[in-house]
């Protein structure tokens, strides 16, 4: 199973990440060999089965809609690397 | 008096007693520690003013004829992947270096409330990814037993801790293996309870539908009281199960009769290390000579969880790891050039090398072209794997076998190898693939000295004859009470 270049980059960019050319060509190496070991499960035929999500049944946990838990602000914005006016401070999205 | 080699249970009966006070168990935890972790690196935060503060106030409310639990006053400590209010919670990873969470995880409050004494967080890998503690950003855990090896991962630091006696128990966290893996290299017993049997509030997500805190303690015994504790419905996690959660305590029997114990071919074939074949089957002797019916049987999905366990929680993490962008905590790079820059440098730069391999592989394993051959196929490979062991368990009580195919590696030893490094799971990955509850005891040593650990999985929520078959094996033969020598 041979991974491109492009793939990788394309990949990294949804990941939100970035890898210097030395780690993208000992990645691809790595993932290479990680993907093809996978490939196995194309062995087993399970065209009839249903995909397992959660391991125990459950469905649509909600809460009553009641106002409760509320933490307090300052405490909330303590690990900020970046705040303001109560707010997390964010670089200008907009241009 | 070696305070540090005591369980749990005996640790609790000096306080009754009133041969030790809270105070004097505490501080000799700590001149331990100083003792001995330079060497093995199994705390990455110690609490030693905190600790002996809260000492303090426990024996006050024990002098008032309070704080009677099985747990208090005994000293505990907690994987740095778990959240405890106004405390440093790392992850063992730069991205939280610095995060100090605003609120305690559900079974640190249902500890705190049992009068515990928490002494510090422990070492792991780096967000949990990894099974040798080798991924941690800040220091590698070594194995008591032998300096030079691994303690497992990613829960090294619990295990570690534990063997050396560096505190009473250990919190962990398990989502392939974790507690399991670390506790059979380190000697010790180790718990995964069932999933949703423990609330996952306040324990930072790697793959949510795999992730379980668990105990790590030096026998079956103190496991049972720490699950009496930490289980239960939390209504602050939508996976928490609303089962009915029983005294743990009352598995505590020495008898296995009638008790059906299935071995998988699969886990004592060529893949395992002869000298752990050979304590696992001479375990399956001492249960036959117990009483209890064993015969080897055949899990035939084994050879595909692996691929299964890495593509589904790669996946998981990939989804899960999003939330570390630089904005409302955690690390943030320093130079960038607009949002998109930011995110990508600040997440290049503040995850490890295998947190970043994961990601990428789960992101590849979820993207267009892919998702239907990768992450679906896992998750229908998963039904099978589910099915497996209910066809199982129609049959057997428990499935038994080595926890892991080898004793500790050496340090780097499987650095340079991330496949050769996931394949050390094999046996341990279907447990949390199927959500049942698995655990590690130890079995016995090898010739180089390393403990062996016998893994048993247990039906759904069914603890209690995971820690009978356990305990009866424990009174028998008494491998836990083997301690390591580790010294100043």
């Amino acid at each position: 199973m041979k991974i491109s270049k492009d793939t990788v980059n394309h990949v990294a960019n949804l990941a939100r990440l970035e890898l210097i050319e030395e780690e993208k060509e000992r990645f691809i190496l790595d993932m290479e060999k990680i993907i093809s070991y996978f490939d196995k499960l194309s062995n087993l035929d399970t065209s009839e089965i249903k995909p397992t999500e959660h391991v125990i049944p459950i469905t649509n946990v909600f809460r009553d809609d009641k106002v409760c838990n509320s933490y307090d602000r300052e405490m909330m914005l303590m690990n900020a690397p970046s705040k303001e006016k109560g707010c997390f401070k964010v670089p200008k999205i907009m241009e | 008096m070696e305070i540090h080699k005591l369980t749990v249970r005996e640790m609790r009966g000096l306080i009754k007693d009133k041969k030790v006070s809270a105070v004097e168990l505490t501080q000799a935890m700590f001149d331990r520690i100083a003792e001995i972790d330079w060497k093995i690196n199994s705390y990455i935060t110690l609490l030693k003013d905190e600790a002996l503060m809260r000492a303090r106030e426990v024996q006050e409310r024990i002098d008032k004829g309070k704080a009677k639990s099985a747990l208090s006053a005994v000293p505990m400590a907690v994987k740095d992947n778990i959240c405890t209010r106004g405390i440093k919670t790392t992850c063992a990873s730069k991205m939280l270096e610095n995060f100090v969470p605003p609120y305690d995880a559900t079974v640190v409050k249902k500890l705190y409330l049992e009068d515990s004494v928490l002494l510090g967080k422990l070492n792991m890998d780096e967000f949990a990814m990894g099974s040798s503690t080798e991924n941690s950003y800040l220091k590698i855990t070594r194995n008591p037993w032998d300096l030079e090896r691994v303690s497992g991962g990613s829960s090294g630091g619990d295990a570690a801790a534990v063997a050396a006696g560096l505190t009473g128990f250990a919190l962990g966290s398990d989502t392939g293996g974790s507690i399991r893996q670390s506790a059979a290299f380190c000697g010790v017993v180790g718990i995964k309870p069932t999933y949703g049997a423990v609330s996952r509030f306040g324990l930072v997500a790697f793959a949510s539908s795999l992730d379980q805190i668990g105990a790590v303690a030096r026998d079956v015994t103190d496991c049972a009281l720490v699950l009496n504790t930490i289980t239960g419905y939390d209504s602050m996690d939508s996976t928490s199960a609303k089962v009915e959660y029983p005294d743990y305590t009352g598995a505590l029997i020495n008898d296995v009769r009638g008790i059906k114990v299935g071995i998988p071919k699969e886990y004592i074939g060529q893949g395992t290390n002869p000298e752990v074949k050979k304590a696992v089957l001479d375990a399956v002797e001492i249960l036959r000579r117990l009483g209890a019916e064993c015969e080897e049987f055949s899990l035939p999905m084994t050879e595909y969880a692996i691929p299964a366990y890495y593509i589904i929680s790669s996946a998981e993490a990939s989804s899960n790891f999003a939330r570390y962008d630089g904005i409302r905590y955690g690390y943030r790079a320093e130079n960038y050039s607009n949002l998109l820059d930011l995110y990508k440098k600040t997440r290049s730069e503040g995850f490890g090398t295998e947190v970043k391999r994961r990601i990428i592989l789960g992101t590849y394993f979820l993207s267009e072209g892919y998702y239907d051959a990768y992450y679906k196929k896992a998750l229908k490979v998963r039904t099978l794997i589910r099915k497996d062991f209910d066809d199982a368990f129609k049959k057997y009580d428990v499935v038994l076998g080595p926890t892991t195919p080898t004793t500790a590696f050496k340090i780097g030893e499987k650095r340079d190898n991330p496949l050769k490094m996931y394949l050390g799971d094999t046996y341990t990955v279907s447990a949390n693939i199927a959500g049942l509850p698995a655990l590690s005891i130890p079995c016995g040593f090898d010739s180089n000295n390393l403990p062996i650990g016998l893994q048993l999985i247990g039906r759904h929520f069914d603890e209690k004859t995971l820690l009978r078959v356990s305990y009866a094996f424990e009174q028998n033969t008494g491998f836990h009470k083997i301690k390591t020598g580790v010294r100043a």
